[in-house]
């Protein structure tokens, strides 16, 4: 219970913050508010041992989730709830991420499935988003033709999304959302998905672990796992936190914790120790000029990365699970 | 906060019965003409769009062709190679079975001077352009378009009274799409709205798009001629007039087609005269040479002489086009002639191609040319969008990459037909020297005639 509502309030931050770029728009003082009060709160982990640690931040979520449960706030996050999809809005940038991240995804899952349907080149997959806030990223990968699940912890932006999304019937029927955390799905959907994507979702998480745990859970055999993030490198110390928050004061200062961004190589080993390998990582970058992203060589700032469930092998008299459209010719099938 | 809720999901509801009462498709296109049929073939054809619903909506009725008519019809357009590969997705097999008329070589001279030039390919064997009829290019854009009825839809003799257009903001409880209402009160709802509707576009004033326009003061006279003696009819002749360019162009080896754009009033004298007095003017504003000034005689020719001492392989020698001897049974038409660009392609959810976005004067041929060029960017535009899940009509930032494309390319062309319309309408001697000169040095230079034909031919 205490871990669901440590997972609820990390997914909470995503809802809270914008996108997770360090150039972002300026943000609401509410979000401040709530952002760095949590922030403070895992700010003092870090001396900490991991048990006590534990303990302590579960206190510390028990008063910051009465906090982040207020009425008061709740009203104002339903204000910052619908300007999700106000294009030139604050959640401007995140918008035309998905002109990077949607043919990344798109892309990487043509490539294992191969393509089954023109017009639809995702029909069939199931995926789900995590922490899909406003359905930014969940409509056009529903458009591609895929079955889409998104979830978030902050009910109101489930709203938003269901009724931004509820216009269009094609849209309403193959992307749906659940005001929930993943932990809660994971316990429903094992084995569920062909795909997981958790855009912009890792640098806000308390336990990384269990976040790998359950994906690994609610994907299927040989299942994709998309994440993009920010790297913890000086670079990113620079414009992430010194650039964004404190010079420029684009991003209200304790929005990101640069103890909580991950580098490439450190999430590849965590997610190599719970059953993946990684496939593909790519740096993105992100200009405020233009206010487009686009790829490059250098992981410093922002990545996406593409992470593949292992198969299991089969053990002898057991009956070899495994659902259709998953062959991989080539793949080594071996169980870490 | 729970009352909330309830409403929303009630207004769900409401919104959810609304789109499938009305129906909503992802693009309308509105003028079942050359370009609007165009567009929807070239929609249907696209694999990446599959699946997506389309409708035409045309106020004529379906234009269908089982074999060409004995006559020709009187009015044709000039398809350049880049519009041929476009209707070669299918369209293009129809008209080479109805009929087309590939030519070769176009001269193009003075009345006023011995000022000429002439476009062709490297060796005369390949084929510049095609003169196809407008009605036989509708009519195979149809039968390619009935081979596509499971996607793309047509309402013939459907006229739309009014579009209402969505608010480019997401606000609740008004519906998110653009509303055509057709004449027979039905409400259709879709995500884009494609305006093909011609140059008095009801898409683009309703849009609210600001448009320059002017008109000239002149009408085109189009007529099918026969000509005196069969020949290898594969030259279009272009004669600048005082009053206005006059221009043949092949039909087969025995029919031509004229366009003559000139003053209102010496049009309507035209169509009031009988059959042989036109055939006369017509051979007489072809052949005779009275409005040569000598001053401008003398000073063509010297420069000329200069020009070939320059560069002794430039230049041609003058031809005369056949002579006419009758006219087809179809009466002579005419028709008032305009410009007029909008100075936005694209709006929110909108977007016009064709004459709705552009009018030219006829005397380059390109204003079906130009259609179809923006046929060809917005087909791949969308299909760009569509593969990457975006929602056709709210993705300005590939409406916008249709629309910086398209003017780039139609502004120049439509500058320069405006500038030789100009340039041509005068006797003033300045003028006549001046265009003598530039259309003698134009001619001497083959690479910049090279230039002229690859802008014309995309």
């Amino acid at each position: 219970m205490y871990s669901k509502k440590l997972a609820r309030l990390a997914f909470g931050l995503l809802a809270e913050s914008t996108f997770k770029c360090p150039l972002t728009r300026s943000v609401s003082s509410v979000r401040t508010l709530c952002s760095w009060t949590v922030c403070l709160h895992h700010r003092q982990k870090n001396p900490l041992s991991e048990g006590f640690s534990r303990r302590l931040t579960r206190l510390n979520v028990r008063t910051v989730s009465q906090t982040t449960l207020d009425p008061a706030e709740v009203r104002k996050f339903q204000a910052m709830a619908s300007k999700w999809w106000d294009l030139q809005g604050e959640f401007a940038a995140l918008h035309s991420m998905n002109d990077l991240r949607v043919p990344f995804i798109r892309d990487n899952l043509l490539n294992v499935h191969g393509i089954l349907q023109l017009g639809k080149p995702l029909a069939g997959l199931r995926i789900l988003d995590v922490g899909c806030g406003g359905g930014v990223l969940s409509e056009p990968l529903g458009r591609l033709g895929a079955d889409v699940r998104g979830i978030d912890p902050v009910e109101d932006s489930v709203r938003t999304a269901e009724l931004h999304s509820s216009y269009d019937p094609d849209l309403w029927e193959r992307v749906r959302y659940q005001a929930c955390t993943l932990e809660e799905l994971a316990e429903e959907e094992l084995e569920g998905f062909h795909a997981v994507v958790a855009s912009e979702v890792v640098e806000h998480l308390a336990d990384l672990d269990a976040f790998a745990s359950c994906c690994q859970q609610v994907l299927k055999p040989g299942g994709s796992l998309f994440i993009t993030t920010i790297n913890k490198t000086n670079l990113s110390y620079v414009f992430g936190i010194v650039a964004a928050e404190q010079l420029l004061r684009i991003v209200p200062s304790g929005t990101h914790d640069w103890e909580k961004f991950i580098s490439p190589e450190d999430l590849e080993r965590l997610l190599e120790s719970f059953g993946f390998y990684v496939e593909a990582i790519r740096g993105m970058m992100y200009n405020p000029l233009t206010g487009a992203w686009s790829w490059q060589q250098s992981t410093a700032i922002n990545y996406a990365l593409h992470a593949i469930k292992r198969k299991e092998e089969p053990q002898p008299g057991q009956v070899w699970a495994e659902s259709e459209n998953l062959d991989e010719p080539g793949r080594a099938t071996n169980y870490s | 906060f729970k009352i909330r809720k309830e409403c929303s999901k009630q207004e769900l509801l409401r919104i959810l019965s609304s789109a499938s009462e009305n129906q909503l498709f992802d693009i309308i296109i509105s003028g079942g003409g050359m370009v609007g049929t165009a567009m929807a073939c070239s929609l249907g054809l696209d694999p990446n769009l599959a699946g997506k619903k389309i409708l035409l909506l045309e106020a004529g009725h379906k234009k269908e062709m089982d074999g060409v008519p004995e006559t020709y019809s009187t009015r044709v357009s000039s398809i350049s190679p880049g519009s041929a590969t476009l209707l070669s997705l299918g369209a293009w097999d129809h008209i080479a079975n109805m009929r087309c008329k590939p030519y070769n070589k176009m001269q193009v001279w003075d009345a006023c001077s011995d000022a000429l030039i002439t476009f062709d390919k490297d060796n005369l064997q390949d084929e510049m352009a095609y003169i196809v009829e407008n009605d036989v290019i509708v009519a195979a854009l149809t039968k390619q378009l009935q081979t596509l009825s499971d996607h793309v839809k047509v309402q013939y003799r459907t006229k739309v009274v009014k579009y209402t257009w969505p608010r480019p903001y997401h606000v609740s409880e008004s519906i998110p799409w653009v509303q055509v209402t057709l004449a027979n009160g039905k409400t259709l709802q879709t995500k884009l709205l494609i305006g093909a509707d011609g140059p008095n576009s009801m898409v683009r004033r309703e849009a609210g798009i600001p448009t320059v326009k002017w008109n000239y003061d002149q009408s085109a006279v189009v007529a099918v001629l026969h000509l005196s003696e069969p020949t290898v009819n594969n030259v279009a002749w272009q004669r600048f007039l005082q009053t206005g360019p006059i221009a043949m162009l092949p039909l087969s080896d025995t029919e031509s087609s004229l366009v003559w754009s000139t003053s209102h009033q010496h049009a309507e004298e035209l169509l009031q005269l009988n059959e042989e007095s036109f055939v006369d003017a017509i051979n007489s504003a072809f052949w005779s040479n009275e409005n040569h000034s000598e001053m401008v005689e003398t000073a063509g020719s010297l420069f000329r002489t200069t020009l070939s001492v320059l560069m002794p392989d430039s230049g041609s020698a003058r031809q005369l086009p056949p002579s006419v001897a009758g006219i087809g049974p179809k009466s002579r038409v005419m028709f008032p002639l305009g410009m007029g660009h909008a100075t936005e392609y694209i709006r929110h959810r909108v977007a016009i191609i064709g004459d709705a976005a552009h009018r030219v004067h006829p005397l380059a041929g390109q204003g079906a040319n130009l259609g179809f060029g923006d046929v060809a960017y917005l087909t791949k535009v969308l299909s760009q969008a569509a593969f990457n899940g975006k929602d056709l009509g709210k993705s300005m930032q590939h409406l916008l990459e249709f629309e910086t494309e398209r003017q780039r390319h139609n502004l120049p062309m439509m500058a320069a037909i405006d500038l030789m319309k100009r340039l041509y309408s005068t006797n003033a001697a300045p003028m006549v020297l001046l265009r003598t000169f530039g259309l003698q040095a134009t001619n001497a230079l083959p690479p910049l005639k090279e230039q002229i034909m690859a802008y014309a031919s995309k």
